[in-house]
């Protein structure tokens, strides 16, 4: 049997942050986490706060009234911490470019790790993304030890 | 959100506070914020304040040519992402006169079922959730993805099918896929009524569901309702058999109400299970019989796209679209001027917002902890509603009151003609 990947070490908790989106990345992300694609399996869960995740799942294009709240989820998650942006609108703006309520992308708010293109990205490519931060999160923990 | 009536009529026992939830709260899917006076555990008061959703549609597609503002408008919501370019397309159909041909309109009422499949089960699953019943919420959602496998097989897509165009849709069922549509409705016809079971013969979903949040006929009339919210309260509207459209005329479409599961409707949480799941058994019959009934012929009236983009830029006129989407019905407005590529007006009202007051009288007197369920019961979808949102240059947010909202709306028409 092959051994698991160090990144696997341990299970990422993962929190879901819907800054303004279409509800269709949202909708796959739960999608992701139920039988068909039983994210579960890799020990990822979604948890109800950000102080015990591992991982922010943030969709949507941050409207203006989100921004601040998203620097604020940001600031509560634990560090070694990594952001994955699901979907088109969350990664560039997307359709939403040129809204006068709208204050992202969400890199323009916070540091991102992951993008998950997309409009809506398939559970498969969250789940991707996820695996992704993974290895970033192993990175940043590498580096914090030889520091 | 003027609940002073509600108010006075609870008693209320001792002092009350305030407990904000939201706009960020795992008990909610989108942002949205909630204060609650609370006497005890009991809701004595309610108000919501929504916005943090809004991204400025309707502006950014005056800015748009129709086609670009066809798919925006998939994006209103991605739950719905079909309900809202079929109620546009029907209100620029209306605007400048373009003919739909009956396949298209039976292949549009194909894939607007089998969305109200989709979405059904998805807020079953969620409610599932909502009560602490994770088990059915993982059960619902994997019978799920059988009408998710049927729509990326007939659409290309899972969500954002972007099947209908201006004058018809942009792609064919043929027979195969017919075939194949029939093998997922047969599986669904034979699995629901263990899905009804789950649901409506369980004890712990009957005593968390029952007469909880519960919505009198009155006051879904009063206030608007739409829907599965006002046809649980008994009010039997829904667009398809009050106006119909497609292909409805033709499969005669009823409202469900509660009695067509013999229960005198509440109006309660239960009872909006109960029309959901009804409405999915609906759904099956109407797809079926429209994939038998459906007439060979066009699929669009206007093929080529650079066509129908000076077709639509000569166009002028009015028009409304309706579509009753899985949370009831919605509405489009749009303005069409000769010579301009954009619309002038486009105006898009979304089933919550009409069920959004329903809240106010479904929390009364509810307890806290039954806040996620009767919360998830309108089947709330923030991002197609969030729409007004006045802030000034500085930033601050402001709140409009009835009369300055009707004062700047009568400014508005009488600056529109002129």
């Amino acid at each position: 049997m092959r051994r698991l990947p160090r990144s696997f070490k341990r299970a990422l908790w993962v929190y879901h942050v819907a800054t303004g989106s279409c509800n269709g990345c949202d909708i796959e992300i739960v999608a992701a986490l139920t039988p068909r694609y039983d994210a579960e399996r890799f020990g990822i869960m979604l948890t109800g706060t950000p102080r015990h995740a591992d991982v922010l799942l943030v969709t949507g294009p941050v409207t203006r009234p989100m921004r601040e709240r998203l620097i604020r989820i940001y600031d509560q998650t634990p560090d070694p911490k990594a952001v994955v942006v699901v979907g088109g609108c969350g990664s560039t703006g997307g359709v939403f470019y040129d809204s006068y309520n709208v204050r992202g992308p969400v890199d323009a708010v916070v540091p991102v790790a992951v993008y998950v293109p997309g409009c809506p990205c398939r559970p498969e490519a969250i789940l991707d993304g996820v695996v992704k931060a993974a290895v970033e999160l192993e990175k940043l923990e590498r580096s914090e030890v030889s520091a | 959100m003027n609940n002073e009536s509600q108010k006075i009529t609870t008693p209320r026992q001792g002092k009350t506070y305030t407990i904000p939830i939201g706009p960020v709260h795992p008990a909610l899917k989108e942002p949205i914020e909630f204060s609650f006076e609370l006497d005890g555990e009991r809701i004595v008061g309610v108000d919501i304040r929504p916005g943090y959703a809004h991204r400025g549609i309707e502006f950014m597609g005056m800015k748009r040519n129709l086609i670009q503002v066809l798919y925006l408008s998939e994006r209103i919501c991605g739950i719905c992402s079909i309900s809202h370019p079929l109620a546009l397309t029907q209100a620029v159909e209306n605007a400048a006169g373009i003919e739909v041909p009956p396949r298209a309109q039976y292949i549009r009422t194909i894939i607007g079922e089998l969305e109200r499949i989709q979405s059904h089960l998805l807020w079953a699953g969620v409610a599932a959730h909502e009560l602490g019943f994770d088990t059915l919420l993982h059960l619902t959602w994997k019978v799920r993805e059988k009408v998710m496998d049927l729509l990326e097989d007939l659409t290309g897509n899972r969500v954002d099918y972007a099947i209908p165009i201006f004058g018809g849709v942009r792609r064919d069922i043929p027979a195969a896929k017919g075939d194949l549509a029939h093998a997922v409705l047969r599986y669904y016809r034979d699995l629901l009524q263990g899905l009804m079971d789950a649901f409506l013969e369980d004890k712990s979903v009957e005593m968390r569901t029952r007469h909880v949040g519960a919505l009198s006929r009155g006051d879904a009339l009063r206030l608007c309702a739409v829907g599965p919210t006002a046809r649980a309260a008994g009010v039997e509207k829904d667009v398809r058999q009050d106006m119909p459209y497609f292909a409805y005329a033709d499969l005669e479409v009823r409202a469900i109400t509660p009695r067509d599961f013999e229960q005198e409707p509440v109006g309660d949480v239960f009872d909006t299970i109960i029309v959901r799941l009804l409405e999915v058994a609906q759904s099956i019959e109407i797809v079926e019989r429209a994939l038998c009934e459906m007439p060979e012929g066009e699929l669009v009236s206007i093929p080529k796209v650079a066509a129908l983009l000076s077709f639509l830029k000569k166009a002028e006129g009015e028009g409304i679209g309706r579509h009753e989407a899985p949370r009831g019905e919605v509405f489009h407005y749009v303005r069409l001027e000769a010579g301009i590529e954009e619309p002038i007006v486009w105006k898009v009202k979304a089933p919550t917002y009409s069920n959004l007051m329903a809240w106010v009288p479904k929390f009364m007197g509810a307890e806290v902890a039954d806040i996620p369920i009767i919360a998830a019961s309108i089947d709330p979808c923030m991002c197609c509603m969030d729409r007004v949102h006045v802030a000034d240059r500085s930033g601050r947010a402001s709140i409009r009151m009835k009369e300055e909202l009707i004062r700047l709306s009568r400014e508005k028409t009488r600056r529109i003609l002129g």
